[in-house]
């Protein structure tokens, strides 16, 4: 081949790579588009001030009412009940695994954090019917075990490798020398650990923290499975709830296209989206927070 | 006051507790699959397709049409994310286009899976018109696996040594020429590791095949790309939630789901092995 098709060829591709790029921002921008165009086309018939503070969501009934809050309420509270469970066993898992593992336990166990995190949500949702579900019954004297309970024990599983494998990264990360001049002063490990590696590693381990959050948020199919999805206001952690995510899953395959309440299902996604983009934006500020801090 | 040794010991304690507690959700997880789905698996399960309403019968065309997709997903998503990838790491200088699409990839990959499954509908199933079919489903699950691609291979051309390419262009190669000879060849294990894994995600991933082409039961495994398909995640769903003798078809969703596991354990170990072997040849 010729110089001049060689450097056609160059020319050619280097476009390619490059426009490939723009599509990977078009996606994006069009996801963003496609909610915005719906919920605007949702505005127009119904106002966003119901919309936001309407206790109610009830989009096949003759009155047909488009409350956003009970859904949001329900995802907060499975939520709040999966970080609590998650963030100490996480940071707990995170620091046991970087600061007292072996050689030989940490090749045991950062294996299974991984594996842990490659099975499916639907596997998990499974077991949260025929596993955690009964439990809770038996537990409680309810008939069957689908609650917000439930979903915020599946949503910890879910979020635990991702809150893991982050915070033991900031952990790991934390200079060598903080630890040895806490040693050199007389601290033992765990006084270490405490006082100094934590505090030192803390913008990670919030990082990690509001993206596990980000993840349970947006969780679909374990919540849709083990919460009983009954639409009314959520009034605790023993009651049905249902979720954003589960409120779609289960409405889109059933409205007919552009009708109000399709487009109701985009405008509550766009709440999702935002309440998501909110949580992974935080992880990212801390993430960042974290590296300049120890570039200093 | 407890002691200085004492605080350390039970400190020691909670943090083995902690991991104790991780470690007992993968094994519960584990043990119930495998002890209740072990005993209805078996060849017929999983070389025949259902019958007598999903109460017998085998998930065969579940097993072919989340191969379909996964397929569809990569000849999609494969390319696409490595052009995209070689763009960042090899050409782009760090300018506000190149921090855009920085940022885009970061964004994408936290968009939750159900909205991918909008998009998927919005764009696939109804813009372009390809209805609902392993074709959309596939497309579906491509955008959602692009930014992991995009990361991972990243990475792995991130390692090659800039020793390499810079040989490659004093003896006269173009740009392209020491991408397509020298870099691709040097981070291929790294790229397939990252390809097999973000595939084995997406070969679990329900929400975004919902509303993209996912149906409970067809008959057959015609294979036609503009067909509905059953895939192995959405028949868990719809064996464990929607059908009307539950208890009865429970150990036939025991066994699905133990093959959904086995088959994104199989793509797991497949990545693990590439890393290995690569270390080895370092």
């Amino acid at each position: 081949m010729n110089t001049r098709v060689r450097e056609r060829y160059d020319a050619v591709f280097k476009l390619l790579f490059k426009t490939t790029g723009m599509l990977v921002i078009a996606v994006l921008g069009g996801i963003f588009l496609m909610l915005v165009w719906n919920t605007v086309a949702f505005f127009i018939k119904v106002s966003p001030v119901d919309f936001i503070t309407g206790t109610q969501w009830n989009p096949s009934g003759s009155q047909a009412s488009y409350g956003i809050l009970p859904l949001v309420v329900s995802t907060t509270l499975v939520t709040i009940g999966a970080m609590l469970i998650a963030i100490p066993l996480g940071i707990g898992t995170a620091a046991f695994i970087s600061e007292y593992a072996g050689k030989r336990l940490k090749n045991f166990l950062k294996p299974a954090v991984e594996m842990l995190a490659a099975i499916p949500s639907v596997a998990i949702g499974f077991l949260g019917i025929v596993v955690v579900g009964p439990g809770i019954a038996a537990l409680t004297g309810q008939p069957n075990g689908l609650n917000a309970l439930n979903g915020a024990v599946l949503l910890a599983v879910m979020a635990l490798p991702t809150i893991v494998t982050i915070a033991e990264d900031a952990i790991n990360a934390v200079p060598a020398s903080y630890r040895e001049a806490s040693y050199g002063v007389g601290a033992n490990r765990w006084q270490t650990l405490v006082f100094v590696t934590i505090p030192a590693a803390a913008p990670g381990i919030i990082a990690a923290i509001m993206l596990g959050v980000g993840r349970a948020i947006g969780e679909t199919m374990t919540v849709l499975m083990a919460t009983g999805n009954v639409s009314a206001f959520p009034k605790g952690f023993f009651h049905s709830v249902r979720t954003i995510t589960a409120t779609i899953a289960i409405e889109m395959g059933e409205v007919p296209y552009q009708t109000t309440h399709y487009f109701a299902l985009f405008a509550i996604a766009a709440v999702l989206f935002l309440m998501t983009l909110a949580a992974n934006l935080a992880g990212e500020y801390f993430v960042n927070r974290f590296r300049k801090y120890h570039a200093a | 006051m407890i002691s200085k040794k004492t605080g350390a010991f039970l400190g020691w304690f909670v943090l083995l507790l902690c991991t104790g507690t991780v470690c007992f959700f993968l094994g519960i997880i584990l043990a119930d699959l495998i002890t209740k789905g072990w005993p209805a698996l078996s060849w017929e399960f999983i070389s025949s397709g259902p019958t007598e309403g999903m109460t017998t019968g085998g998930i065969l065309p579940a097993i072919v049409g989340t191969v379909l997709t996964t397929v569809i997903t990569a000849i999609f998503a494969v390319p696409f994310g490595v052009c995209c990838a070689i763009y960042l790491n090899e050409y782009a200088k760090d300018t506000s286009f190149s921090r855009l699409i920085r940022a885009s990839i970061r964004n994408l990959s936290g968009v939750p899976s159900i909205i991918y499954g909008l998009f998927g509908l919005a764009l696939f199933v109804q813009g372009l018109s390809l209805g609902t079919s392993v074709l959309s489903a596939g497309l579906t699950l491509g955008l959602l696996s692009l930014p992991y691609i995009i990361t991972t291979t990243e990475e792995a051309l991130r390692r090659v040594p800039a020793s390499m390419r810079e040989a490659a262009l004093g003896l006269g190669a173009t740009q392209f020429e020491s991408i397509r000879d020298v870099v691709l060849p040097a981070a291929l294990p790294g790229i397939l590791t990252g390809v097999v894994l973000t595939l084995s995600r997406a070969a679990g991933e329900t929400a975004p095949i919902l509303f993209t082409g996912a149906a409970f039961y067809i008959t057959g495994t015609s294979g036609a790309l503009n067909q509905e398909f059953m895939a192995l995640p959405y028949h868990l769903y719809m064996l464990s939630t929607q059908h009307q003798a539950i208890e009865q078809v429970r150990p036939l969703a025991y066994a699905t789901a133990l093959v959904l596991l086995i088959v994104i354990v199989l793509l797991n170990l497949t990545a693990f092995y590439i890393r290995y072997k690569h270390r080895n040849n370092d």
